[in-house]
């Protein structure tokens, strides 16, 4: 066995190679992005739901929410406070949100993730900033 | 059918025992969270609903091609339906003029009345009460919705697979043989546009039933095309069916097409 | 075993470049086909399945073709197939390999594949098309590499694999049935609806599969130490010969019903295959081509004299292969979209990306047969020298 350092070189190369996605993270890892309100958003003070629960589970109250639009005809969400919203993508959170460079994209970027959501769903409908 | 009558009943029993049931849980409710509602999901109090939309086209009504564009426009440009497409190969369309030849195969005589010869027929999905293309897709992406037997897409779901294509009759399906959006007259920003490689077609107008409209094309036919529910016998489809004699496309196949036709 | 897959001669190396080149070529062309989207190929409104569905359509038969050597072997203990029996099997598991990248090229949105399993359709065909194929596939690679590992160590296979060699001979009948389920239980397509599909569908895999089989052997024994015999290539053209036959009369059955019952809607398609129809004809000389080769293939193969002949053997197995691959590669798909169902003829014509597709498929598949055959073949040259 004398091919032993070749081995443990070539096997370290090789974790390196492998561990690439880690290394390049932690070498250009910018700080999370700062989430920027549009005056309507900031005014309405809550979203659909409490703050927290949107940033970390918006993604399922979506899928929620194209299942019953789509599949069950259901189009009106009543949240906790009995307050009733138009459910749609387009129309209701960008209303709100409108900035969506801002508020969507750009914490999609940063956690790296490609929702195809806008490949039909129109940003910005109503074309104010 | 048979399968679908027991899921009818099963629903119907459950929500029997639930319907029962909800008055003593709403008191339970009601003494733990005090006045404060749950977080619900509902229709809109002015959405029509009907046990299976149906349709009547008085072709009598709509006897030249300027009588149907605007029909075919208006439906055209509230979806999104990229009319722009200039190789015929791509070419999407949810509702669109047929001469009776082909609207008809088989039923076509050789020796056909002027009248009819020279009209021009609307075609669009038929949404059959038993859709061959529903049986096709591998994903339950084209469905028959169960509340009001619209046979719709769920966009998100779809494969790309084209089986549906395959299966429909009538050939009413169209498939996004690429990005349709650079050829969108004027889009129109409440509604969704599509992507590249998923199949669509004619939706009733689901978006507008659910707020109280009627389809677009109904809307803009003057009264030529009636829209209402089959099972509903005081309903004014239900009223022309009873008065007039009407056919439908390719019967035979026992697909049981809602779109009715008055020559 | 995989290792006996890295050990070859330059030419065997220079193949197997050639393939990857071609495979290249495809890959390029496909991912501009996924940023285009499908209208890269001829594919139309009225003409929504192309090449792609007909290649995969022929080559479901190629595989069930397989077990015209499983079965004699493994059911009527007919000892000389023996030497071919892990051919097939390797066959069938390449045809496999082709038949899901062909479905894969044909979807519209491929990252959404998983939508089949994730939510089980039972009354969609495709979704039983996937799972019949699938298992197909892994009884294959299960039977082919342990049997021949037994083999190769000189031990009899485990007696665990008994049942699954007994379930894949219907299992492979069921793959090219379903597969047929897939076009005639469609109202509305006059073409495909016949229930005499599915027969007509087995009996041309039935010829292709064994066809090509000969043809792979003739060159495993030119190129290779290894004899599949004489015996078994002779067995293998009789199955071919029947199949090419009852192939052959399962569609004049069809022609007969179709044309003495005169319903257009069932006649139209074979007029426009093999006359052409308002004027558009692209497939006649191909359809008819078809049908001469396999008249051809039916003289030659029934002949005792040119069948023992290999010569003349090598062009009927071409013959058949040609023919069928026409029939189903070319005709079956076409011709039950034109005329469409609104009797519009809007003929397809394929592309040349579809086709730089389909040829990196092929590869694919071909690069996938040579690894198999040449650990098959290094095998069984190892246990007789």
């Amino acid at each position: 066995m004398n091919d032993k350092k070749i081995i443990i070189a070539g096997l370290l190369v090789f974790i390196a190679i492998i561990l690439f996605p880690f290394w390049y993270g932690l070498l250009k890892a910018a700080p999370a992005p700062e989430l920027k309100l549009t005056e309507k958003a900031k005014a309405a003070k809550e979203c659909v739901r409490p703050t927290e629960y949107m940033k970390a589970e918006h993604m399922q109250l979506l899928d929620e929410w194209r299942h019953s639009v789509v599949r069950n005809a259901k189009r009106v969400y009543v949240n906790q406070s009995g307050k009733e919203f138009n459910i749609s993508l387009s129309n209701t959170c960008l209303d709100c949100h409108s900035n969506k460079a801002d508020f969507c994209d750009k914490c999609h970027n940063y956690a790296s993730v490609d929702p195809y959501c806008w490949d039909c769903h129109i940003d910005n409908p109503k074309e104010k900033k | 059918m048979k399968s679908s009558r027991r899921r009818f009943l099963q629903i119907a029993g459950i929500s029997a025992l639930g319907l029962g049931a909800k008055p003593v849980y709403d008191a339970f409710a009601k003494e733990e969270h005090g006045d404060k509602p749950e977080i619900q999901i509902l229709k809109n109090d002015k959405a029509l609903i009907a046990k299976q939309w149906a349709m009547v086209i008085d072709t009598r009504k709509l006897e030249s091609t300027e009588a149907l564009d605007p029909i075919i426009n208006a439906c055209h440009k509230i979806h999104n339906v990229p009319t722009k497409l200039e190789d015929k190969r791509h070419e999407v369309k949810w509702i669109w003029e047929e001469g009776y030849h082909h609207a008809f195969p088989g039923k076509a005589n050789r020796f056909l009345d002027e009248k009819v010869e020279n009209t021009p027929f609307l075609v669009l999905c038929n949404h059959c009460e038993n859709p061959p293309c529903c049986r096709a897709c591998p994903t339950g992406a084209t469905f028959k919705r169960e509340s009001d037997g619209i046979v719709l897409m769920d966009f998100h779901r779809c494969i790309g697979c084209r089986f549906c294509m395959a299966a429909c009759p009538f050939g009413s399906r169209s498939f996004n043989f690429r990005d349709p959006r650079p050829f969108i007259e004027e889009t129109n920003k409440e509604f969704p546009t599509r992507m590249k490689g998923v199949v669509e077609k004619c939706n009733f107008c689901a978006e507008r039933l659910a707020i109280g409209k009627m389809p677009a094309c109904v809307e803009a036919s003057n009264g030529a095309i009636a829209f209402g529910d089959l099972y509903d016998p005081e309903s004014e489809v239900r009223k022309l069916l009873k008065t007039n004699y009407t056919i439908r496309r390719k019967q035979g196949l026992g697909t049981e097409p809602s779109v009715y036709y008055i020559v | 075993m995989l290792e006996l897959a890295i050990k070859g001669s330059k030419k065997y190396y220079g193949w197997m470049a050639l393939l990857l080149g071609i495979i290249g070529i495809g890959f390029l062309v496909y991912l501009k086909q996924l940023d285009f989207g499908l209208g890269i190929t001829g594919m139309t409104r009225d003409v929504s399945w192309g090449f792609y569905i007909a290649q995969f359509t022929f080559l479901v038969g190629v595989a069930a073709g397989g077990v015209m050597v499983v079965l004699p072997y493994y059911l009527h203990d007919y000892k000389a197939f023996g030497k071919v029996t892990i051919l097939g099997e390797f066959l069938a598991i390449a045809s496999v390999v082709m038949c899901l990248l062909f479905i894969i090229v044909d979807l519209g949105q491929p990252s959404r594949i998983f939508n089949v399993p994730l939510y089980p359709t039972l009354n969609s065909v495709l979704f039983w098309d996937m799972i019949v194929l699938n298992v197909y596939l892994f009884l294959n690679i299960i039977i082919g590499w342990n049997v021949l590992e037994a083999e190769r160590n000189n031990v009899h296979y485990q007696a665990w694999l008994k049942p699954l060699i007994y379930l894949s001979i219907p299992w492979a009948v069921s793959i090219h049935t379903v597969t047929a389920y897939l076009y005639c239980g469609l109202p509305g397509r006059g073409f495909w609806m016949t229930a005499i599909l599915a027969p007509r569908f087995l009996s041309s895999a039935f010829a292709a599969g064994p066809a090509l089989l000969i043809l792979l052997c003739l060159i495993i024994r030119r190129v290779t130490n290894y004899d599949p015999g004489k015996e078994q290539i002779q067995s293998l053209a009789k199955i071919v010969a029947y199949a090419i036959t009852i192939n052959v009369f399962f569609f004049l059955c069809e022609i007969f019903v179709v044309f003495y019952s005169q319903v257009p809607e069932h006649m139209d398609h074979i007029k426009y295959l093999f006359f052409g129809l308002q004027g558009h004809g692209a497939y006649v000389p191909w359809m008819w081509t078809s049908m001469v080769l396999m008249l051809i293939s039916i003289i030659l193969l029934v002949n005792p004299i040119t069948r023992k002949n290999e010569g003349v053997l090598t062009v009927a197995c071409i013959a058949t292969f040609v023919g069928t691959w026409i029939d189903k590669g070319l005709g079956m798909i076409s011709g039950g979209f034109v005329p469409s169902p609104l009797h519009h003829v809007n003929e397809y014509i394929p592309t040349i990306p579809e086709i730089l597709i389909a040829l990196g498929v092929w590869a694919t598949g071909f690069f996938v047969l040579t690894i198999l055959f040449k650990i098959a073949v290094s095998v069984k040259e190892e246990v007789r020298g």
